[in-house]
């Protein structure tokens, strides 16, 4: 969990630090931590770096969380970084649809370091 | 409207167990209180009455569209505000420096409020969609909403600050 390239993907400047907050909380070491305010921006990101880690919303203005999931799966580069979904909107429908498309995780705003912790460790561990 | 959710709906037909108005204020009062818990690491009491003459300058928005028609809002002084996004952040904001981060964490706050408070009523959490933030500030505008048809407000004291909430339903 060493020197780890994260990309956050909020709309909101306040989640990204605090989801910075939560990674660093949780004991991964990050290297650097790139910042996406949509999926747009985040599908740049993800074409000129390399990235271990995705934390993503869903509702964003631009790009949702969901299509720049979809967007991912076709980059050669991204295909199997881990993506966790953190969103307001926790309905069911919306959990297996983030799922299918390629997310490892999901957690529901609000929620605590622990949470965070709990989703994204495991995830770098096995990768 | 999703008939299932006609029963606890704001204003509600006579007849209908409980009292619908109440248990949505109590569901949109507990999900501000556990957003304000996390998020904010503070909590919120519950103020039965507005306060008088209180300045609540800021306002944060959130459409809600689905089973659920409506608009949720959250309205604060700009120094609530600041000391909101000043706990989010775990850092000093300084007021008239950060006021995107002021508003910013006002939206964010609004949004989760939302959230949470759909995900807490049968039926909103599948069938309910919500909009990106958007945020005032003044006090001199009037909003005029096609949710007019119900309203809920909860009045909540954050650090001794009053902060007014309000859900309004389009029927």
């Amino acid at each position: 969990m060493s020197n780890i390239r994260a990309l956050i993907v909020d709309d909101s400047s306040v989640m990204r630090k605090i989801v910075e907050r939560c990674l660093r909380q949780a004991g991964v070491q990050l290297a650097t931590v790139y910042e996406a305010s949509n999926g747009a921006e985040g599908l740049a990101v993800i074409g000129n770096n390399q990235v271990d880690l995705i934390l993503s919303d869903i509702n964003m203005p631009v790009m949702d969380g969901l299509e720049f999931v979809k967007n991912l799966q076709s980059a050669d580069n991204a295909k199997n970084i881990p993506i966790v979904m953190i969103t307001t909107e926790g309905g069911e429908a919306q959990v297996t649809q983030a799922l299918t498309l390629g997310a490892k995780g999901y957690i529901r705003k609000p929620f605590t370091p622990d949470q965070v912790k709990q989703h994204v460790v495991p995830l770098l561990r096995v990768e | 409207m999703n008939s299932d959710l006609k029963t606890i709906v704001p204003g509600a037909a006579p007849g209908t167990a409980g009292n619908p108005n109440e248990e949505w204020r109590t569901a949109l009062y507990e999900a501000a209180a556990e957003v304000f818990e996390m998020m904010v690491g503070e909590s919120v009491s519950r103020q039965p009455e507005a306060t008088p003459g209180a300045v609540n300058d800021t306002t944060a928005m959130v459409g809600l569209a689905g089973a659920l028609c409506g608009v949720m809002s959250i309205r604060c002084s700009a120094s609530s505000a600041t000391n909101i996004a000043s706990k989010m952040l775990g850092e000093p904001v300084q007021s008239s420096a950060c006021i995107e981060q002021q508003l910013d964490a006002l939206g964010e706050i609004c949004n989760m409020v939302a959230g949470n408070f759909k995900s807490r009523i049968e039926g909103l959490r599948e069938q309910c969609m919500l909009s990106v933030p958007t945020v005032i500030t003044g006090q001199d505008y009037c909003l005029h909403s096609l949710a007019d048809d119900d309203r809920i407000e909860v009045g909540l004291l954050f650090q001794g600050q009053p902060i007014i909430l309000r859900l309004e339903v389009h029927g």
